[in-house]
């Protein structure tokens, strides 16, 4: 790989994650405070001592967002990745083996996408045991059935093909002409559908948590953090804009590095010559 | 009498994008010049990348998908079009010059009637009234020999067949009365037997019109039916440019004389024998359950020879292929490999019946994984078969591809980097990489050039001699036929109608397909047309 051929957007969204994943991962020796620690008033303006302010409770809004990032960032690409893996290889499943396993699981994922998302999610998340890991399976769950139902659309294209043909008469087993045959062929609606699936994740999150069903407190994430200063914009005080500023500027980030492996993957060499 | 058309070195121009390079301005065609007079056919003939396509859009002053005309001037009736502004050859397109393109069934609007089609062009300019236009559109339809020229406007485009489409198109392009039609390709995607009724009627129409035509096309024996000069092109050259007869009688240049003679090839008939590697016994197959293809199917093919199915399409040719491959169980008869009766599903065979009998695909396109290289595909079966890897591996993907004549420098490249000739190559290496005795081959030349057509026919031939494979070779080609078979099954509405050693099925007495069949095939001869027509005993089947 060439590092020229890498175009700016991709440089700038990378640069974004890079920097997210930094916070993540070194929050202890990056943030200027702790995480639970009162260090003032609440809501003091920015500068000072505190870069971006002091939140609800007079913690450090910047230390609070970079712990934030750790849980937040873990969490929607845990249940991205989960969901991916068990999207597609239930839907490549329903597509390759066709008939009633296509059926079944097909008229499945339907009465799971009737019902609304976040609906589910509250109640199945109300009922469970609040533990980080059943957050990360349900919304994994949720998210699957879209990426089922893009999976299949996608992969009952290709093994229709000829070479899918070919592979089957040459006695090749499912799971060959799954990642052999199918997979590669449809990778570029599916990178896609990935960042775009990511930032919905975290946004999702953002939503339970907001709502008091996602992560929950004293421990930080974005989401969470805008429902603790929610308050303050009624009295002009921007604390709750940052971390919202965060997530957009995370999802935007994703997907301009998504776009570029896009069009690498649907570029003429190797590709199916749409790029 | 002034030229109709006057092409004067015309140059068109490019822009191509290769990979992971900057874009680069390359030229399509190298200053090619000619005149046309009114009433007359001129053909243009070369292979897919000649050009022939591009300037028969220029005659029109279009560029398709950012092609530019980048010198050279295009005169109509002393006019030169190119110089044009936007409502000048908006005036021009559609009245005086007409385009005719090679897929009827894409360039018609299911949604509408095909006679209010037709007429949109003459009412749009202005160039008749609308009963006017239907009047005309009928008369059309008469002289290109629709059934029910009164009502056949009446109906959408799925209700009629390929070849009424494509001479509903002819129509279309006629109806305002244009001095210059532009035919693109009309004929090739049909049948020979509707083919050759589809020449006749545009044939018929241009005579009865006047009208002045470019006949695009890579048939040459089509082209001699038709046109009274032809014009030879080669990679945006003229080769060779003169009156019909010059070139079909004298070809003044190697590549015009290649071409003439492309399908001349002919195979020694094998003797005959009883040792048969695959025989099928009264096969009947049927789509999901009900809709029957084939009827009571009964061929067998010896070792170490080439079977020939011909047929139209929806003959059933294809089906029948399916049968022996396993994907469609017949739901009567059997397949026998050797005297072994095989399992109707693939799924119950055991690898090594499944690779005793290895598939040849008509588009080489899509027979290949596009994100696989030469080596993967190559090597798979390799692998899968005989459990070979690493250099192994490498060393006999390397003799493959040196017996498919094509060299290991191919060895990492993808299928997108690879010219259609070359594709199908690779698809013949990967069959050969699993050792077959058998190879199904469902037309792997049809959708090539002659001249790549007839090398790998030759390839295929030269691969028979040295390891004694048998083929079933599906084609609806007699040239192709001629070329390569040893006996010859025809088919016709899912059944055989005539199957035996190739000089019995292709000598009298016939059956009537068998006749029309033969006799449609285009001869390279002038006047090859009109004595079909008058002597032939079966209406097209095509109807």
């Amino acid at each position: 790989m060439k590092w020229r051929a890498i175009p700016l957007s991709a440089w700038i969204g990378l640069a974004g994650i890079a920097a997210a994943l930094i916070c993540a991962l070194f929050a202890p020796w990056i943030a200027p405070f702790g995480e639970r620690e009162v260090v003032g008033d609440i809501w003091l303006p920015m500068g000072g001592d505190f870069i971006l302010g002091t939140d609800n409770l007079g913690r450090d809004l910047l230390s609070r967002l970079i712990y934030g990032a750790q849980t937040t960032i873990f969490v929607a690409l845990a249940a991205t990745i989960l969901s991916f893996s068990l999207g597609v290889m239930l839907s490549f499943t329903a597509a390759v083996v066709g008939g009633w396993t296509d059926q079944g699981l097909s008229r499945l994922n339907d009465l799971m996408m009737a019902i609304p998302t976040l609906i589910f999610a509250l109640i199945v998340l109300a009922v469970l045991p609040q533990e980080l890991w059943i957050l990360v399976l349900v919304m994994a769950v949720l998210d699957s059935t879209r990426v089922f139902r893009l999976g299949r659309a996608v992969a009952v294209d290709v093994t229709v093909m000829e070479f899918v043909e070919a592979a089957r008469l040459r006695g090749e087993g499912r799971m060959w002409i799954i990642f052999r045959e199918i997979l590669p062929n449809t990778l570029s609606p599916l990178l896609a559908e990935f960042g775009l699936r990511f930032a919905f994740a975290v946004l999702f999150l953002s939503t339970l948590s907001f709502l008091g069903l996602g992560i929950q407190p004293p421990e930080a994430d974005w989401g969470g953090i805008v429902k603790d200063n929610k308050d303050g914009i009624i009295f002009g005080i921007p604390a709750a804009l940052i971390p919202g500023g965060a997530i957009a500027g995370l999802a935007i980030c994703v997907n301009l590095v998504v776009d570029w492996l896009m069009n690498r993957t649907s570029s003429l060499k190797g590709g199916r010559g749409d790029g | 009498m002034a030229d109709l058309l006057d092409v004067r070195n015309l140059k068109i121009g490019a822009t191509a994008y290769p990979p992971g390079e900057p874009p680069q301005d390359i030229t399509i065609v190298h200053g090619v010049s000619f005149t046309l007079e009114k009433g007359k056919v001129l053909g243009l003939i070369g292979e897919s990348g000649a050009g022939k396509s591009t300037i028969g859009l220029a005659a029109l002053a279009y560029g398709r998908g950012g092609v530019r005309i980048t010198g050279g001037e295009v005169l109509l009736d002393g006019e030169n079009i190119l110089a044009f502004g936007g409502r000048g050859i908006r005036d021009v397109r559609g009245r005086r010059v007409c385009y005719v393109a090679q897929s009827a069934a894409a360039a018609f609007n299911p949604a509408h009637r095909l006679g209010d089609q037709v007429i949109e062009a003459a009412l749009r300019h202005g160039v008749m009234s609308r009963s006017e236009a239907w009047e005309r559109a009928k008369y059309l339809f008469s002289v290109l020999g629709l059934p029910d020229p009164d009502s056949f406007g009446q109906r959408y485009p799925h209700q009629v067949s390929g070849g009424q489409l494509q001479r509903a198109m002819t129509a279309m392009a006629l109806c305002p009365g244009p001095e210059l039609i532009v035919f693109d390709e009309p004929t090739t995607a049909l049948d020979v037997t509707t083919q050759i009724d589809v020449l006749a009627a545009i044939k018929r129409a241009i005579e009865e019109t006047h009208t002045a035509a470019l006949y695009i096309t890579h048939d040459l024996a089509v082209v001699a039916q038709i046109s009274d000069d032809i014009m030879v092109l080669r990679h945006g050259n003229t080769v060779e440019y003169g009156p019909v007869q010059q070139i079909i009688e004298a070809p003044q240049e190697d590549y015009t004389r290649e071409l003439v003679s492309v399908r001349q090839i002919q195979k020694q008939e094998a003797p005959e024998q009883s040792d048969a590697v695959i025989r099928i016994d009264g096969v009947d197959a049927a789509y999901s359950g009900h809709f029957k293809v084939l009827h009571d199917v009964s061929v067998h093919l010896p070792r170490g020879q080439t079977l020939a199915v011909v047929g139209e399409s929806g003959s059933g040719k294809s089906t029948l292929a399916r049968v022996i491959t396993g994907l469609l169980p017949p739901s009567k008869g059997a397949v026998t490999f050797k005297g072994e009766t095989l399992p109707p599903k693939f799924a119950e065979r055991s690898k090594e019946q499944l690779r005793k009998i290895q598939m040849l695909y008509q588009m080489a396109d899509t027979a290949m994984n596009p994100r696989q290289t030469v080596r993967d595909i190559v090597g798979r079966p390799l692998t899968f078969y005989f459990g070979l890897h690493g250099g192994e591996k490498t060393r006999r993907v390397a003799e493959l591809l040196e017996q498919i004549e094509m060299g290991k420098g191919f060895i990492d490249r993808y299928p997108a980097e690879l010219s259609g000739g070359q594709k199908q190559r690779v698809c013949i290496a990967r069959a050969l990489a699993a050792e077959p005795e058998v190879i199904l081959c469902d037309e792997p030349t049809s959708a090539l050039d002659p001249l790549v057509a007839a090398g790998i026919l030759k390839l295929l031939m030269r691969l028979q001699k040295e390891t004694q494979l048998s083929y079933l070779f599906i084609t609806h080609d007699i040239a192709t036929v001629r070329a390569i078979a040893d006996s010859i099954a025809v088919m016709y509405q899912g059944r055989v109608v005539r199957f035996g050693p190739k000089s019995q099925v292709l000598s009298p007495p016939f059956d009537d397909y068998t006749d029309l069949l033969l006799k449609s095939v285009p001869e390279m001869r002038i006047g090859w047309l009109e004595e079909v027509l008058a002597t032939r005993r079966m209406g097209s089947a095509g109807h």
